[in-house]
C-alpha cells in the first residue's frame, strides 16, 4: 500500500500530471475484469485513476468541499449538447466514469429518465462509494458493453434526446465504438429533436478517420474545442440540417443561471462550434471490417 | 511392434513441406483467432467475456482436434487424409465470412446474456475449421516420424513451427493486418493460405494420393526406402 502510494507519486511526479511537491494519498483501491480502479485523494480533490502503472490520467475528480463544481473542461463542454435541446427527456449515457454527468443531470432534470452504462462493475462501485453516484426509480446503471446495450435498445425501438458518448477504455474509445456500424445504430435510437454528443481527442492520429466516420453517418456535425482542453466534443443531429450558430444564443441565455453554479459558462460556448472541417477529408471510414484504431491512435 | 511400423517417411523435401504447411496452418490458427475478436465486437462487445469464449472455444478445438487427429492418425495413415484436413478447414471458414452476420444476429435475439451469447457464436463459428487444423499437429508427427526413437525430437520440430506460426500469425494481425486491410480480406487469405498448403503437399505426395488406401503401396522412392531400413532395425 505505501509503495503504491510511492509508486504513484512518482509517476505523477514524473509524467507532470501534477506539481511535483505533490503527496497523493490512495484511499481506496477496486479490483476489477479489466483494470484496477485507484481512488486518490489530493489537494482537496479526489480522483478515480485507471492505469496507475502506466501513469494515465484521470478518469473523473471531485471537488471535495465543492462537489457540485466540475473540474473537468471535458465535462462542462459536454453541457453543449443542451443548445440543442434545453429539455431532455430520455437521456443515455455511455461510460460512467465517477458519475459525474449523470449527476449533474439528475439535478438539472429531475423528471429525465437515465440510463447510463458501463462495462466494468468496479467503475459503479467507486463511483457509488466514492462519488456519491446514485441511481434512482428513473436512472439506472447498466453494467454492459456499450455496443450490446444500444444494439439491443435499437431492436427494441427506444429512443433517447440527448445520447452521451463517453466510454474510454486504457488509451482511447473501443474500437468497436468508433465504427460506421455504431454510429448508425447511435442515429436509429436518437429522436427527431434530439443530440448526440460525443467526448474524443484533438490530438490523436484517429482525429480524421474519427470525423469522416462521424460525417458519413450523421453529415454536417459542430465540433467544438476549447483553447485549454484536449477534447473534442462532437454535437451531431439526426436531421440533415445542423441548427444555425447564431439560434443557439437563446437557449445559451436561458441556460446561463442553472449552469454557471456548476462553473459551466455556456454563454462563451456558441462561438466555438464548427462544422467547418478540419481535418483530412480523404481518411478512411472506420467500419466494424475496417477499424485499426487502437494501431492508429 | 517396432517392425510394424509402417513408416511413412518422405524425402528431405517433403519433410520440409509439411513443416511449412504445419507453419501456415499454425499461422492461420491464430489470425482467425485474434480476428475473432472484432467479428463479435459488434454484437457483443469487447468485454473480458468475449475473449474467454473466443480462447475457450479455440482452446476446445484444439484439443479435440488433437485427439481426434491423433486418432485418425492410427489408421493407414496417408497424405490423402492430411491433405483434406487443410482444404477441409479452408471450406469451413467461409461461413465465417458469408454467415456470422446473421448467425450472431439470431444468437444476439435468442441469448440476452454476452457471456453465453458469445460462447454459442464462438463454437458455431469456430469450432470445425479449427478442430480440422487441430489434427495437423499430431497427423504430421506420423507423416514425418521414421522411427520411433526420433518421435520426440520430430514432434519437437513440429510443436517448433507450428508454434512459431501462431506466434507470427498473432503478431502480424494484431500489428499490421488489421491496418492494411478489411477483417474478411485477412480471413479470405487465411483460407487461400490453407489451399495453397493443401495443393502443395497433394502435388508433392502425389504418387501416395491416388492409391485406394491412403498409404504407400507403391514402390517407395530410394531415400525413404532407406530410412524406413534403418527404422525397422533402431
Amino acid at each position: 500500500m505505501r509503495f503504491a502510494t510511492w509508486l504513484i507519486s512518482l509517476l505523477l511526479v514524473t509524467t507532470g500530471t501534477q506539481q511535483a511537491s505533490a503527496q497523493r494519498n490512495v484511499v481506496h483501491e477496486e479490483r476489477s475484469q479489466y483494470r484496477d480502479v485507484v481512488v486518490t485523494e489530493f489537494n482537496g480533490q479526489r480522483c478515480m485513476l485507471f492505469n496507475v502503472v502506466r501513469g494515465d490520467m484521470n478518469q473523473t475528480c471531485m471537488d471535495l468541499s465543492d462537489p457540485e463544481r466540475l473540474i473537468f473542461t471535458y465535462t462542462k463542454m459536454s453541457f453543449a449538447g443542451l443548445l440543442f435541446n434545453p429539455q431532455p427527456e430520455r437521456i443515455l449515457i455511455a461510460g460512467l466514469g465517477g458519475g459525474t454527468i449523470p449527476m449533474t443531470l439528475r439535478e438539472l432534470y429531475p423528471d429525465a429518465e437515465m440510463d447510463v452504462v458501463e462495462i466494468d462493475p468496479a467503475v459503479v462501485t467507486v463511483a457509488k462509494d466514492w462519488f456519491n453516484y446514485q441511481e434512482d426509480d428513473k436512472h439506472e446503471v447498466h453494467v454492459v458493453d456499450a455496443r450490446v446495450f444500444i444494439k439491443r435498445a435499437g431492436l427494441r425501438g427506444v429512443k433517447y434526446d440527448f445520447i452521451m458518448l463517453d466510454a474510454f477504455s486504457g488509451e482511447y474509445i473501443p474500437e468497436h465504438l468508433l465504427s460506421r456500424e455504431f454510429l448508425q445504430e447511435v442515429k436509429t435510437l436518437l429522436t427527431d429533436d434530439g443530440i448526440l454528443v460525443a467526448n474524443t481527442f484533438s490530438s490523436s492520429r484517429l482525429y480524421d478517420h474519427e470525423s469522416v466516420t462521424y460525417r458519413d453517418v450523421f453529415g454536417p456535425f459542430y465540433n467544438f474545442k476549447l483553447p485549454d482542453s484536449g477534447n473534442r466534443i462532437i454535437l451531431a443531429t439526426p436531421g440533415d440540417t445542423l441548427p444555425h450558430v447564431g439560434d443557439l444564443r437563446a437557449p445559451a441565455r436561458d441556460l446561463y443561471d442553472r449552469l454557471e453554479p456548476y462553473g459551466i459558462n455556456i454563454l462563451e460556448f456558441p462561438p466555438r462550434l464548427s462544422d467547418e472541417p478540419d481535418w483530412d477529408t480523404e481518411a478512411r471510414v472506420l467500419t466494424d471490417q475496417y477499424s485499426p484504431a487502437n494501431l492508429l491512435n | 511392434m517396432q517392425n510394424e511400423y509402417q513408416s511413412l517417411s518422405p524425402t528431405a523435401a517433403k519433410r520440409w513441406i509439411i513443416l511449412l504447411a504445419a507453419f501456415v496452418n499454425g499461422f492461420v490458427i491464430m489470425s482467425i483467432e485474434l480476428l475473432g475478436g472484432r467479428v463479435m465486437a459488434p454484437y457483443f462487445g469487447s468485454s473480458v467475456y468475449v475473449w474467454g469464449s473466443i480462447i475457450t472455444v479455440f482452446m476446445l478445438s484444439l484439443s479435440f482436434g488433437y485427439l481426434w487427429g491423433g486418432r485418425l492418425s492410427l489408421n493407414n495413415p496417408g497424405p490423402r487424409t492430411f491433405v483434406l484436413f487443410f482444404f477441409g478447414s479452408a471450406v469451413l471458414c467461409l461461413p465465417i465470412i458469408f454467415f456470422a452476420d446473421p448467425l450472431m444476429t439470431e444468437v444476439f435475439l435468442v441469448i440476452e446474456d454476452p457471456r453465453y451469447g458469445s460462447l454459442l457464436s464462438a463454437i458455431l463459428l469456430y469450432f470445425l475449421p479449427i478442430c480440422l487444423m487441430g489434427m495437423v499437429s499430431p497427423y504430421s508427427v506420423r507423416m514425418l516420424v521414421a522411427r520411433q526413437s526420433h518421435s520426440g525430437g520430430i514432434a519437437g520440430e513440429l510443436y517448433f513451427v507450428s508454434t512459431l506460426g501462431s506466434a507470427l500469425g498473432t503478431l502480424g494481425t494484431s500489428f499490421y493486418f488489421v491496418v492494411w486491410f478489411e477483417i474478411n480480406q485477412i480471413i479470405w487469405v487465411c483460407i487461400l493460405a490453407q489451399l495453397l498448403s493443401g495443393t502443395v503437399v497433394a502435388i508433392a505426395f502425389r504418387e501416395q494420393l491416388g492409391s485406394g488406401k491412403d498409404k504407400d503401396t507403391t514402390a517407395p522412392a530410394p531415400a525413404s526406402a532407406a530410412v524406413d531400413a534403418r527404422g525397422g532395425h533402431s
